[in-house]
């Protein structure tokens, strides 16, 4: 059995500045990632991150990702398992996961919980054809495999990763037949949308997809305008010939070692799922358990990055590390979190963590 | 309108438009950026400080035109793309336009453009007049396309490729 003071599950930018947070106070951090490089979703993103200088904005996500790993790598507090998935968190606190092939136990005094987020699917007719695919496994053929992933995409939906999925195709060489959004308002950032449009790429909101059809794989979809209850308006059909559809329908957070380890968990549509109630520190119901990043909400990775930052501190504090340095810490991350959400774009993410308040989560 | 297509209307740029006095004493940038979102790099790029946030991170970027240089330090900067220096005293007949641009292949210096507008739309062809690169980390290029003076504030990005 390994003991540990703190395990991090999930590699992400949450996972990693958690890691980082807690050591910085003198915790000794175990981070098991079950993929062979850290980094979760930054290590796809090519494209330059928004946010403050405080959390990198400006640079780009693998290059920030890169960044948080090397520092990782150097800190002597912090071991890392790649290639490590882990399985269960039972109520003993016990940990179980595979390391190398094999089953191994951890036993830990903290936990932090930051598996980020599993992509949602679209159910359509012909949704099974091969070519259809989520926008997470094409930025990883054409971004992490370097494989061109098609020759021309529909892109379903409009928000922020369906915007710059479609923008990192194109430059790609990927031919974009237009990006369709069910909703009346593009839901991303509308720069990134002005930079799709003139660059060629069509957005059409209030449109949905029909069906896909192809004899062997996808070979085009049939997409119509919808009216204000979400009914196709006939007449409006239009054939859009495509070998690959993308849907970018949206994320929701991975908690399954949430249920598992016993939190109480809540279902929060502003948070796009259920998500685990949580104190000021990120604490679950189950003490000694924290979240940070898209586990506990779907948001950015600025935002989970100082998640990462808080939950670190915190797990670290009450193990008593950092008496002196810990609450103020604190309290400065917790700072640009709010700073962050101030926003008319982070008014949803706010009514979500209102919900979660009101849950009993705050203290 | 922007935001059910992605394209700016008339309204939208008038707001962030340099006055017609400010456009005819030299290069100017122009942020066409119109949504509060989390972002600041702009404030942060402008070695004049002529780019500022009055309240928080999420206002959007107002840009003190009398106190910008038009030296276009901030067009590479920007993640959303989303800023542009024009020229109006480049030449009698052609006004500068500076473009960020992330496409591959990139067009050399001399070489005829294909311009498009803020649609998407094909609106002629413009000599490559200076291409700066936005460095190893950054990647972003800044390319400056001679475009005649009616169509100074139409062009907004190059099409990837066939430039001649
Ligand atoms: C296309 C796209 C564009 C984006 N653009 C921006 C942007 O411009 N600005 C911004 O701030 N944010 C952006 N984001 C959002 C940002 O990437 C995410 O919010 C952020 O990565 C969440 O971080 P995380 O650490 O919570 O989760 P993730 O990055 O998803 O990391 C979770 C990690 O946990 C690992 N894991 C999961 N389960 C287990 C397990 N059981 N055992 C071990 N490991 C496990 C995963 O392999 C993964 O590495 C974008 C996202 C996408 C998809
Ligand atoms: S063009 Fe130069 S001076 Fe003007 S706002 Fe941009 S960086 Fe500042
Ligand atoms: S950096 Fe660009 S996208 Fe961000 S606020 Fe400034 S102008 Fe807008």
């Amino acid at each position: 059995m390994k003991q540990i003071e703190i395990l991090v599950v999930g590699g992400g930018p949450a996972g990693l500045c958690a890691a980082l947070a807690a050591s910085s106070l003198g915790a000794k951090v175990l981070i098991c990632e079950r993929d062979d490089h850290p980094g979760g979703q930054l290590v796809k993103q090519t494209h330059k991150f928004f946010g403050s200088e405080k959390q990198y904005a400006g640079d780009r996500g693998f290059q920030i990702g890169e960044m948080l790993l090397e520092k990782v790598k150097a800190d002597e507090n912090i071991e890392l398992w790649i290639d490590t998935t882990v399985l269960g968190i039972y109520e003993d606190g016990i940990v179980t996961c595979e390391h190398d092939g094999e089953h191994v136990k951890i036993k830990p005094e903290r936990t932090i919980i930051a598996t980020g987020a599993a992509e949602k699917f679209l159910p359509f007719p012909g949704n099974d054809l091969p070519g259809i695919y989520g926008a997470g496994a094409v930025q990883t053929l054409m971004n992490v495999s370097g494989v061109k992933p098609a020759e021309r995409v529909l892109m379903v939906g409009a928000g922020n990763i369906g915007l710059i999925v479609s923008y990192q195709l194109k430059q790609a060489g990927v031919d974009i037949a237009a990006i369709i959004e069910g909703a009346p308002k593009i839901g991303g950032y509308l720069v990134h949308a002005s930079k799709d449009v003139r660059s060629g790429i069509p957005v059409l909101t209030s449109h949905t997809i029909l069906e896909a059809y192809g004899k062997d794989r996808v070979e085009g979809a049939i997409i119509a305008k919808i009216d204000d209850k979400w009914q196709p308006i006939p007449g409006t059909e239009q054939d859009i010939k495509c070998d690959v559809i993308c849907l970018a329908v949206g994320l929701s957070p991975l908690t399954e070692l949430c249920w598992q380890a016993g939190c109480e968990m809540a279902f929060i549509r502003e948070l796009s799922g259920h998500v685990p109630i949580v104190d000021d520190y990120l604490e679950t119901t189950v003490p000694g358990i924290y979240v940070a990043g898209d586990v506990s909400g779907i948001e950015e990775a600025s935002s989970a990055m100082v998640e990462g930052r808080l939950a670190g501190l915190s797990a670290a504090a009450s193990l008593g590390y950092g008496k002196e340095e810990a609450p103020e810490l604190q309290k400065a991350a917790m700072a640009e979190l709010d700073e962050l959400r101030a926003g008319p774009m982070g008014e949803r993410i706010r009514m979500g963590l209102e919900k979660v308040a009101a849950k009993g989560g705050a203290k | 309108m922007l935001i059910n297509d992605g394209i700016p209307t008339k309204e939208d740029l008038a707001k962030v438009m340099p006055s017609p006095e400010r456009l005819a004493a030299g290069p100017v940038s122009i942020a066409e950026c119109f949504q509060n979102i989390p972002c600041n790099p702009c404030v942060k790029a402008c070695p004049r400080n002529a780019i500022t946030m009055p309240n928080s991170i999420n206002d959007t970027p107002q840009v003190d035109h009398e106190n910008c240089n038009g030296c276009g330090v901030c067009v590479g900067k920007c993640p959303g793309l989303a800023i542009f220096v024009v020229d109006m005293t480049y030449s009698e007949e052609f006004a500068l336009v500076k473009i960020p641009f992330e496409y591959v292949p990139v067009p050399e210096v001399g070489q005829m453009a294909c311009g498009l507008n803020r649609s998407g739309e094909e609106m002629g062809w413009f000599e490559v007049e200076k291409v700066i690169s936005g460095g190893k980390k950054n990647k972003t290029y800044t390319i400056s396309l001679k475009v005649p003076k009616d169509l100074a504030m139409e062009v907004r990005n190059i099409k990837v490729g066939g430039y001649k």
